[in-house]
């Protein structure tokens, strides 16, 4: 089994750790795992902007770089459901790359059940919206439905790490891509927000599995000089 | 900085109002949570709701060759619109013709889409709206903030203000009973006096030619049953085929919008009364341009209950007067671009594309693909500012080609590192309210060529 | 004008019709999710400001009723069975006459479990409209066998062309519109009442 590892571009170029956590996370499960060199970014950024038509090179690009693997997995909910809806051709999406998000490729195809992990703090997890509503990580407050939630099904393997309860378990940190300097303000109090409601639980980190929300949370937090830290999940379950 | 950020901003000037103003909506969303998952068969009903209403988006005009054929059986005079100014000169033209001159009108967000008061009081009538938030909002001259909410803005001592000044009720009271009750005397008295009652229209019936008219305050009856003529006001989608699909769509709405397992009046107008008339005035006003936008007609399916406004995390924070449109939040995001793409074009880009919406929505509009298919379609059409277009083509070039990328990702981690003043200043909106992110010293891919790759992959 | 409006947005309805349509659901009916109708309706009533009560006989009704509007004025109702003093409704001549009633009294043939609706319309409150929304406080009295679980069952039930107007009627008046509070009695009955009878 092949696996392509897909590092979104912020975090290649920002958070070299988490694309590390996630390639030894998964050589640690026995998977041969590759880095295409010449990747660079799933083209959100333009498409979220309104230029989707322009990204075209872009997205070529990732196809070429992509091709031929098992499966392309990726430490990010919104770049995995960016390639899936928009980059990957429709017509032929599931025989020939199949993209998946770390935590789902874990719990659903590796069926992880045993992660060798430590952490000893206090954590209260983000659902970032993509991961969560679009590709359905985890079961979601507006729909009726069962349960469940497949990072947080991971996290419980975590030998000491207690998970804090939220008081709005799945609301948007505000990142939202450029909406994160086009609307500054609601940006900025939607993070603040997020920050509070971790902050009212004591949790020594906030963790998530994409480290764009993490990012905008790191900022407000490093800003309010906040004790709380970042932390992607994919670092944490690759704890010893 | 567009016209919805700017309002946000300054919205924001004030984060205690925001806070209260986030926790109402919030407190309303908990309330349809509660209603919802009582039901076990919820998601049932909104896949039932969506396909009854898609259905009928495919046989529109079927459905209202048999309505008019059916109402003007009832009794029920029918006038077509095509546009805003055609509804209001209907409505016009039937108070001249009567030589009326005083009109109760209950919510319809359809007469605020097409500023039907503003016509009407030029024209020397008096229209007084009497959903009491509608009141409110009238008397302060200010536009509804949200189509089920319209006063959801203001806070007590705002509404104690106002009626001090218009109703006269006791300077500083802000108890809502008190100021209810004001306003259920002042109303009464106008109830008695009006002419002509318009209403609006939650739901219009194909098979028996009749209509249904949903509030909790019981104003659009007050007005409708006393006054010599009712005028309902509706938007051409709100047609649905058979009476039986009723169960479906109230079920849906109340519990959507309030989280009440059913509003407290949902009124079926099949018959003027003795000695009254009917009139329903049908409004085009965008809606078949929008159906034959494949990406965009099923937000036609709309009931209007108003549950994905009060999800959005961004209109909790920004207020409803930021969108600029008689209909905001999210549902007015995928709205305003068919009426005015130009006048419209920021309102797709005030959302974070969380999709909380679609998941609230009781008819599975896709409102957060919508929003980012409207992005898509205003930059094609030209709709963006000149500045941004030129930053995304550069990113674009950037990510683009992965030498570019590579050179230009060293470039800005180094000036991150070397120089961070010339990134964080106040020029950098990022940084007015956040710090940056710490630059690494190298790039995964730096680290991967060095500890991993071996010369092993391309 | 009107005319060609009314031809032109029909034929462009039908130009730009989605072809991909659903059929149209038909016959839709879901099962109770609770066991007893009757409490359930007395506890979705309460939860939306009315009351229902159990009554033995109009007997009870009349007696009851005497002790919790010892003052009102204007009593409406057309109820035979009723031994309470009333004006009947359809005694008074135009609908404005109604704005002094205190009470009306209405009989009513379905009520709805999960929502705690009520169905009315000309055949209990006659030809004055404006009667159950004008008076200040409103009884219904209700068979408490008649009472269907959900809105699919109860639109099987009635038929509301039977009259010019009918409605679904969920406790008194309310609004919410000053600051989330809720307030009952907006322009509305005051109270609702619910005699479940037998």
């Amino acid at each position: 089994m092949r696996i392509g590892l897909f590092v979104p571009c912020y975090v290649d170029q920002f958070y070299p750790q988490v694309a590390i956590a996630t390639l030894e996370l998964l050589k640690a499960q026995g998977c041969d795992v590759v880095f295409p060199l010449n990747q660079t970014c799933c083209g959100q950024p333009m498409a979220n902007s309104g230029f989707a038509s322009i990204a075209g090179d872009c997205n070529a690009n990732f196809l070429h770089n992509f091709a031929g693997l098992d499966y392309i997995v990726t430490p990010s909910g919104s770049c995995a459901l960016h390639v899936k809806e928009h980059v990957l051709p429709h017509d032929d999406t599931s025989s020939t790359y199949r993209v998946f998000e770390l935590c789902e490729f874990l719990t659903d195809v590796l069926e992880v059940k045993n992660i060798a992990a430590q952490f000893p703090h206090r954590v209260g997890w983000h659902n970032s919206c993509h991961g969560q509503r679009m590709l359905g990580l985890s079961s979601m407050s507006e729909k009726v439905g069962p349960a469940f939630s497949k990072p947080l099904s991971l996290l419980r393997q975590v030998q000491n790490l207690t998970l804090a309860d939220l008081e709005r378990n799945d609301e948007c940190c505000g990142f939202g891509g450029t909406f994160c300097v086009t609307e500054e303000a609601i940006s900025v109090k939607m993070g603040k927000d997020r920050v509070a409601d971790h902050t009212a639980q004591h949790v020594d980190y906030i963790t998530g599995g994409d480290m764009s929300c993490l990012m905008h949370l790191e900022g407000i937090l490093r800003r309010q000089k906040s004790p709380i830290k970042i932390i992607h999940i994919a670092e944490i379950l690759n704890t010893r | 900085m567009s016209q919805h950020s700017v309002a946000a901003d300054l919205f924001n000037k004030d984060e205690a109002r925001v806070d209260w103003h986030d926790e109402s909506l919030w407190f309303i969303r908990q309330k349809r949570d509660k209603a919802v998952w009582q039901i076990p068969e919820w998601e049932e009903l909104r896949q039932l709701g969506s396909d009854i209403k898609e259905h009928t988006l495919a046989h529109l005009d079927d459905y209202w060759r048999t309505f008019e054929e059916k109402a003007a059986a009832n009794g029920i005079q029918i006038h077509w619109a095509a546009d805003a100014q055609e509804h209001n000169q209907i409505i016009l033209d039937i108070m001249r013709q009567h030589q009326m001159t005083r009109i109760v009108k209950s919510k319809s967000m359809l007469t605020e889409e097409c500023h039907l008061n503003p016509f009407l009081e030029k024209n020397g009538i008096e229209v007084i709206d009497t959903d009491l938030g509608e009141r409110i909002v009238q008397m302060r001259n200010e536009a509804p903030s949200h189509i089920v909410l319209p006063a959801i803005h203001l806070k007590r001592e705002d509404v104690g203000d106002t009626f001090h000044e218009h109703l006269g009720t006791e300077a500083g009271a802000t108890d809502p009973q008190y100021l209810t009750e004001a306003a259920r005397q002042h109303l009464r008295e106008k109830f008695i006096q009006a002419d002509l009652a318009i209403t609006g229209v939650n739901f219009a019936i194909a098979e028996t030619g009749g209509f249904v008219v949903c509030t909790n305050e019981g104003n659009a009856d007050m007005g409708a049953h006393l006054a010599k003529i009712h005028i309902a006001c509706m938007g051409l989608e709100k047609i649905i085929p058979k009476m039986d699909h009723l169960g479906v769509f109230l079920r849906l709405l109340a519990r959507s919008a309030t989280g009440q397992p059913i509003t407290t009046y949902s009124s079926h107008f099949h018959k003027p009364r003795a000695g009254q008339e009917m009139h329903l005035v049908i409004v085009d006003n965008g809606r078949t341009t929008q159906l034959g936008r494949p990406d965009f007609r099923n937000s036609l399916k709309c009931i209007r209950c108003g549950s994905c406004i009060n999800t959005c995390p961004v209109y909790r924070r920004s207020g409803g007067h930021s969108y600029h449109n008689a209909v905001s939040g999210p549902i007015g995001i995928i709205l305003a671009p068919n009426l005015d793409m130009k006048a419209n074009a920021d309102l797709p880009f005030a959302s974070t594309l969380c999709g909380s919406c679609t998941n609230v929505c009781p008819v599975k509009i896709d409102i957060h693909d919508q929003i980012w298919k409207w992005r898509q379609t205003v930059v094609a059409e030209g709709y963006v500012e000149g500045g941004k277009k030129q930053g995304i083509r550069l990113m674009n070039f950037v990510l683009s080609s992965p030498k570019v990328y590579r050179f230009m990702g060293k470039m800005g981690r180094s000036l991150l590192r070397i120089a961070p003043f010339l990134v964080n200043n106040g020029l950098n909106p990022w940084y007015k309210n956040r710090e940056m992110p710490v630059a690494p010293a190298e790039s995964f891919r730096d680290w991967y060529l060095k500890n991993e790759n071996n010369g092993k992959h391309k | 004008m009107a005319s060609t409006s009314r031809q032109h947005i029909l034929e462009k309805m039908r130009q730009n019709r989605p072809t991909d349509a659903p059929e149209l659901p038909e016959n839709i009916q879901f099962p109770p999710f609770f066991d007893d109708p009757e409490l359930k309706f007395c506890d979705t009533l309460a939860g939306i400001g009315g009351q229902a009560i159990f009554a033995p006989s109009y007997a009870f009704i009349a007696e009851d009723l005497q002790q919790l509007f010892p003052d009102a004025q204007l009593v409406v109702h057309a109820i035979a069975d009723l031994p309470l003093s009333g004006v009947h409704p359809d005694t008074m001549v135009d609908d404005h006459d109604l704005a002094p009633v205190d009470l009306a009294i209405l009989p009513s043939a379905l009520g709805v479990a999960e929502n705690g609706a009520i169905w009315l319309d000309e055949r209990h409150f006659g030809r004055h409209r404006v009667l159950p929304f004008i008076t200040q406080h409103l009884v219904i009295v209700l068979d408490r066998k008649k009472i269907t679980h959900n809105l699919h069952a109860a639109y099987g039930l009635i038929d509301p062309t039977a009259t010019g107007f009918g409605m679904w009627l969920a406790g008194p008046s309310k609004t919410a519109d000053i600051e989330q509070s809720l307030v009952i009695g907006a322009h509305g009955a005051r109270s609702l009442r619910v005699y479940l009878l037998g």
